[in-house]
């Protein structure tokens, strides 16, 4: 026991902090000895400061096989993945590096919490289908000793797509897909719309699809708790800290071509306590970018995107934050229980909110009218503006209608092509991708996560194939664009 | 000769009383050819016990076939034995619609409704009490909707709200019993939303007096008035 003990305990503090990680458990109170050996030593020695063994307990390790840059929904997916996929019992020491413990930012918390099939791209369908099977049993993936089990409040009332002329062959040929790869969806003419949704006016609407099963909304923060829960109890490490530095080292190879590229490989990553000065070095094999919002930033500090534009080198990362708002009403003759989340042919949407006659939801700005992703300030006119009159036409009980709160969040907006970046980056050979995915990313998470495991711990893809959300389509050009987003 | 048609009791509302065994639910009048092996082998009948016997024994075997053709006219429940298995004749039956289920107590899942969504004539289903049916499980049961009259959810655990709203595809149905639910957590205003969505079906289960509390005038009076002197 002494033996397993001590290489751990010098230098990195003390080892409370995992239950169960330990087999047989430790009872020696090496927190409780240490202090008594230090007064001890004060006694002897008066006048002189000891700090033979400094306390370091509220620093990370100082070794780590993996490193995850934020702790979000996608983050600890990859390291429940990452733990659960491993091949021997604590083979792999993972540290989740998250710079804001209340979340007050994160994307996954300011989630409208929804989950669909209905996309163009088969791995996305894939990718939520699987969502909503891990869902579905999730008290089995997640499950903790002695914890209550998980109730994600899950609605699986669907999704309404609505669609106009224009539209309306693309939304067709889009269903076949998502038919095809066993999403079950169907298409209904404005004439079933109106049949089956009597609050619904079909005007404009020249086709819907609306999914029957696997669809509907959840609790973001649940699966966020649930995740968090499970994930400590695997024994994964977790520090708030802020990532400042990559110390990395580089290596200049040929291609078959006889062109030089050069290699680089994160060795060290620099992690910042809150409000001080301390850093803690982390040795790591791997690095995982999973910061949302911010996965530009970490993208940066590694080296990505720093060269001349149009190579390799020079290709940056392209996600950026954009600010979404949702806001949240009350309509006392609005649609029923029977309502799904029904996203109109202008891009509003909005789902009901409880059994209390509430309803929230909101719309995708355009290009021109981004606002400024500076902080999540609600602008309110953007609802009375933008989002009202949409309602108010598809739903003419919406037109009298109160707004009771509204709050803003980011989407980690990929300007490429709006889909998620999963896998290595071809130059930083071990700084790996799991962001992007402009507004669909907790509802592709467990999918994602699995993906970036396997990629990691098998070298490729085996259940669902992402080679289209690799780094390098954005040196090459090729967009894997997604044509239905909201 | 004596009695020789006894044995064929079974017949009795069918039967004409006259000889002749082919004369049996109107048969055909015997014409030519037929006559005379006809009336053969009613010659022979008539002579030998052995003959009246075995054709006694092929009509037998030909009323049972047409008795378990129309057995189901009255419908009737197939249940298990004492130890809970089905009786193996059951095999036969596979053409027969199945109209109603009582899966009462069982402990069907969500990959087990695979094996009730196959039945499309399917108009009762009881559910009562099954601990693993949650609201994902009723998002499966929209396949039913065309044939669906009767719906049972008496105590299920894990039934909520949220899984009630689905049932809005089963626009067929008649009766739904939502009571006993202890995961919903407000019933009087969900059984009001449930009848809203689905307007031809009566909601049986929750008594919309339920969330409301006895107001202070009117505690309850006690029923044997003293009788004043």
């Amino acid at each position: 026991m002494i033996r397993r003990v001590l290489p751990h305990g010098l230098g990195r503090g003390l080892l409370t902090r995992r239950p169960g990680t330990r087999r047989g458990g430790f009872s020696l109170d090496w927190d409780g000895k240490v202090s008594e050996i230090k007064k001890k030593i004060k006694s002897i020695l008066p006048g002189t400061s000891c700090d033979l063994l400094p306390d370091t307990s509220h620093l990370p390790p100082e070794h780590s096989d993996v490193v995850i840059v934020g702790g979000g929904v996608l983050g600890l997916s990859v390291a429940y993945w990452l733990k659960k996929l491993e091949s021997r019992r604590g083979g792999i020491r993972v540290l989740v590096v998250e710079r804001d413990y209340t979340y007050s930012q994160a994307s996954t918390g300011l989630s409208v919490g929804g989950i669909c099939q209905q996309f163009s791209l088969p791995e996305n369908i894939q990718l939520s289908l699987f969502s909503a099977s891990f869902l579905r049993n999730i008290n089995e993936y997640l499950a903790v000793t002695n914890a209550p089990p998980l109730d994600l409040q899950f609605n699986p009332s669907g999704y309404l797509l609505l669609a106009s002329e224009k539209d309306a062959a693309a939304m067709e040929s889009n269903v076949k897909v998502q038919k095809q790869e066993g999403a079950k969806v169907c298409l209904m003419s404005p004439d079933q719309l109106r049949n089956k949704f009597p609050w619904i006016s079909t005007e404009g609407v020249a086709l819907a699809s609306y999914g029957m099963e696997n669809e509907g909304w959840f609790d973001p923060w649940c699966l966020l708790q649930g995740l968090r829960q499970k994930v400590e109890s695997m024994g994964v490490f977790f520090c708030q800290g802020e990532v400042t530095r990559f110390v990395s080292s580089s290596q200049r190879m040929l291609t078959t071509d006889d062109e030089m590229v050069i290699l680089k490989r994160i060795h060290e990553v620099h992690v910042k306590m809150d409000h001080s000065l301390e850093y803690q070095p982390v040795e790591c094999s791997i690095v995982i970018n999973a910061a949302g919002a911010w996965s530009a930033q970490i993208a940066a500090l590694a080296g990505i995107g720093k060269g001349p534009p149009g190579t390799l080198q020079g290709t940056k990362l392209p996600v950026e934050p954009r600010k979404r708002y949702v806001y949240v009403w009350h309509c006392p003759q609005g649609p029923g229980l029977e309502t799904p989340l029904v996203a109109d042919t202008s891009g509003a949407y909005f789902r009901r909110e409880g059994l209390g006659s509430n309803y929230l939801g909101g719309r995708s700005p355009i290009e021109e009218e981004e606002p400024d992703p500076e902080n999540l300030e609600v602008d309110h006119d953007f609802f009375q503006e933008k989002v009202w009159p949409h309602l108010a036409l598809r739903v003419p009980a919406f037109e009298t209608l109160k707004v009771q709160t509204a709050w803003a969040g980011y989407y980690d907006y990929n300007t490429f092509d709006q889909n998620g970046v999963v896998g290595p980056h071809p130059l930083v050979v071990n700084m790996y991708f799991a962001t992007g995915f402009s507004g669909h990313g907790l509802q592709q998470a467990p999918g994602v996560g699995r993906a970036v495991a396997e990629m990691i711990l098998e070298g490729s893809f085996q259940t669902i194939d992402l080679s289209p959300f690799l780094f390098n389509r954005f040196y090459l050009g090729e967009k894997t664009q997604e044509n239905n987003t909201m | 000769m004596a009695a020789p048609w006894l044995s064929l009791r079974l017949v009795a509302p069918m039967w004409n009383g006259t000889r002749g065994i082919h004369r049996l639910g109107g048969a055909v009048v015997p014409e030519g050819n037929q006559k005379k092996e006809r009336t053969m082998l009613q010659f022979l009948t008539n002579h030998f016990y052995d003959v009246e016997a075995l054709r006694g024994y092929l009509l037998q075997r030909e009323m049972s076939k047409v008795h378990m053709k129309n057995r189901f006219r009255d419908k009737e429940w197939i249940r298990p034995d004492k130890y809970g298995h089905f009786s193996p004749e059951f095999w036969n039956f596979r053409e027969v619609p199945v109209e109603a289920v009582d899966a009462s107590d069982c402990e069907i899942n969500y990959e087990g409704l695979d094996n009730l969504l196959l039945l499309k004539e399917l108009q009762s289903l009881s559910l009562q009490r099954c601990p693993h049916v949650d609201d994902w499980c009723l998002s499966r049961l929209y396949p039913l909707a065309d044939s669906l009259q009767e719906l049972s959810l008496a105590g299920c655990p894990r039934v909520s709200e949220r899984g009630l709203a689905c049932l809005h595809h089963l626009q067929n149905l008649r009766r739904l019993d939502i009571s006993d639910l202890p995961a919903v957590s407000n019933p009087g205003l969900t059984q009001i939303l449930v009848e809203e969505m689905l307007p031809n079906c009566k909601v049986v289960g929750v008594d919309w007096a339920e969330g409301l509390k006895l107001g202070p005038e009117e505690q309850p009076q006690d029923t044997a008035s003293p009788a004043l002197a």
